[in-house]
């Protein structure tokens, strides 16, 4: 019994295929699992160990390198806020703790509801927009408080 | 996605090689590539358009007359790089497109993926006929998530209209490519450690030599270039290397992109000639500085050194100048500072991300980034001691050169000019005075 969708247990075995050695796709895997999961529970570490024929403790290994990767539940909307310099120099920090007092909660932690986390993260090639944060995969830019406001209230009310 | 508003049109400084299809929605799709010039460059490299085909080694001469320099960081000649990679052997051969874009102050590959990813394919399927390769991959950074489905788009098209996979377009050449995600690690932009990730690992260094054009990804030979860089062939093939090379300057050939980020009126991505005056590019192009008067400019991406203002106006942005003044071109992400901005605090917020983005594998750069944030937050709060100034001097100085790759160097230069070049700005933070710049924060809010 698969822990994944039997669109992304395909998806796998054909990535697994798609390269000169199955293992060269264990880093899209476990960002795909993510995807699916919200985060990597020790089934799919492990499903996804037999499937590429690598020890539970090889993925682990992979897992803690990648700042992406996460052992454990986020919020349904991951908010990742950009403090490196470019967005510094335009107000990131402040808009880090904007977030915060909107939310309720310090950097890396969830909403009661489990609905918002933040985390501060590094660049993500957004200098030129910034101040920017992400939203899962979504980036919004250019940001000041009042627009952060309306992007959460967006989020919010699509549940 | 990202929401983006109507893509600026060009500055008259502007020379569009790279940007030329930015802005334009169609360019993404292959129709709309083809309209605009799309694969012409692959086509006389294959002999498509009815003449002969280019021998590999006339590809690799006509880059090599371009002066084509990577995009990436280190600035080293396109041409010269493709010509080490042995002829013949058992080995297939590879090339990487490094789609990393992670240095911060840099946002300009990004814009390529996002509208041009044709042009990326076609560099890379031209650099692939020019070493003998057969298969070429893109790492893309994790957080383009969007380009990432732009670009396996594109892929699917390209295969669909036989510009990719066995015997392209009937030249008896044939070539793969696979987009491949990355999930959250700077150090995987430095090329070894790509490879490591890209085989499935995590993305630590691997010691040089042998290198990549010997033994690359999977120990085969590999050429591994910059986004920009394998976007700039195709113009080069179809347009001359003489052509490129006249745009910039001797050994700096073409134009570049500049990502032009921080405290300055009109940031964004510009496309400039090689040689370009810095003054021009903040005042002109940039409409200058904002919330203060210019205090320093970062010239190449967090990892160059420091520029104050009296250096930067004086200076010409290609390879050699920036050099010679004791910096780096680096990915050409230019970062404006007011003289409102503490020197202290920045510093400690390019150690962080530095001691965050330290993969932990050479003692010197996991000990002394984790050493120098440490010591760098109790600095900037006003509990520094005389000594750290020059202790921050001693570590940084101890990580240089002495790490598998250029993380530590990357970590270690910033912090070094910073010092040397705004040592009064750390001495004002002495005896438990807090911070002079505190009292209201610089940042320069959006307009």
């Amino acid at each position: 019994m698969s822990v994944f969708s039997p669109a992304t247990r395909d998806r796998f075995e054909r990535l697994a295929a798609s390269y000169p050695q199955a293992r060269s796709a264990l880093v899209p895997m476990l960002l795909y699992a993510q995807d699916e999961l919200g985060y990597l529970p020790p089934e799919a570490i492990a499903e996804i160990a037999a499937l590429l024929g690598e020890t539970e403790l090889a993925v682990r290994e992979v897992i803690g390198y990648y700042s992406m990767l996460r052992t454990a539940p986020a919020g349904r909307y991951h908010v990742q806020v950009c403090t490196n310099i470019s967005c510094m120099l335009r107000g990131g920090e402040e808009i880090l703790g904007h977030c915060q007092r909107r939310l309720g909660i310090h950097n890396r932690q969830t909403t009661p509801d489990g609905m918002f986390s933040i985390e501060e993260v590094e660049c993500m090639g957004a200098c030129a927009w910034a101040p920017a944060l992400q939203v899962n995969y979504d980036f919004h830019q250019e940001l000041d408080p009042a627009k952060v406001d309306e992007i959460l209230e967006k989020y919010r009310r699509q549940g | 996605m990202a929401e983006r508003p109507a893509y600026p049109a060009a500055h008259p400084a502007e020379v569009r090689v790279v940007s030329q299809r930015f802005g334009d929605p169609r360019a993404a799709t292959l129709a709309g590539y083809l309209d605009t010039g799309g694969y012409q460059a692959l086509g006389k490299a294959l002999g498509l358009n009815g003449g002969e085909a280019m021998a590999p080694e006339a590809i690799i001469e006509e880059v090599k007359k371009s002066s084509l320099r990577g995009r990436g960081g280190a600035g080293f000649p396109t041409g010269l790089k493709w010509s080490f990679i042995p002829k013949g052997g058992d080995k297939p051969k590879y090339v990487l497109c490094n789609a990393d874009e992670s240095e911060p102050g840099t946002c300009k590959d990004r814009l390529i993926l996002e509208y041009d990813p044709f042009a990326i394919i076609e560099g890379i399927t031209i650099a692939g006929r020019a070493i003998g390769a057969q298969r070429g991959f893109i790492y893309i950074r994790g957080e383009y998530r969007y380009v990432l489905d732009i670009m396996q788009r594109a892929l699917a098209e390209a295969y669909a209209a036989g510009y990719l996979g066995a015997n392209i377009r009937g030249s008896g050449f044939s070539f793969d490519i696979l987009a491949h995600t990355g999930a959250g690690a700077y150090e995987c932009g430095e090329e070894s450690a790509l490879m490591e990730s890209l085989e499935g690992k995590r993305g630590i260094p691997r010691l040089k030599p042998p290198f990549p054009a010997i033994s690359g990804l999977y120990g085969c030979p590999t050429v591994i270039n910059n986004v920009e860089t394998l976007a700039s062939v195709p113009p080069i093939i179809l347009r001359g290397g003489d052509w490129f090379l006249n745009i910039g300057l001797p050994k700096n050939g073409g134009p570049r992109l500049f990502s032009l980020s921080g405290q300055v009126r009109n940031r964004g991505v510009y496309e400039l000639p090689l040689g370009f005056p810095l003054r021009r590019l903040i005042e002109e192009v940039g409409g200058g500085v904002l919330g203060g008067s210019l205090k320093a400019v970062v010239p190449g991406g967090s990892s160059t050194p420091i520029f104050t203002a009296e250096e930067a106006l004086g200076l010409n942005l290609d390879y050699d100048s920036v050099g010679k003044a004791g910096s780096f071109l680096g990915s050409g992400g230019v970062v404006v500072i007011n003289d409102r901005t503490c020197m202290v605090k920045f510093a400690l917020r390019v150690m962080q991300f530095y001691r965050h983005e330290s993969c932990g594998w050479c003692v010197p750069c996991r000990e002394g980034t984790n050493w120098l944030q440490l010591a760098l937050t109790r600095f900037h709060r006003g509990d520094g001691r005389p000594e750290d100034v020059d202790l921050f001097t001693d570590v940084a100085q101890n990580i240089l050169g002495r790490t598998l790759c250029p993380l530590g160097d990357a970590a270690a230069m910033p912090i070094l000019s910073i010092v040397r070049k705004f040592r009064s700005e750390f001495e004002d933070h002495l005896h438990g005075r807090p911070c002079p710049f505190a009292a209201e924060s610089s940042a320069v809010p959006v307009a």
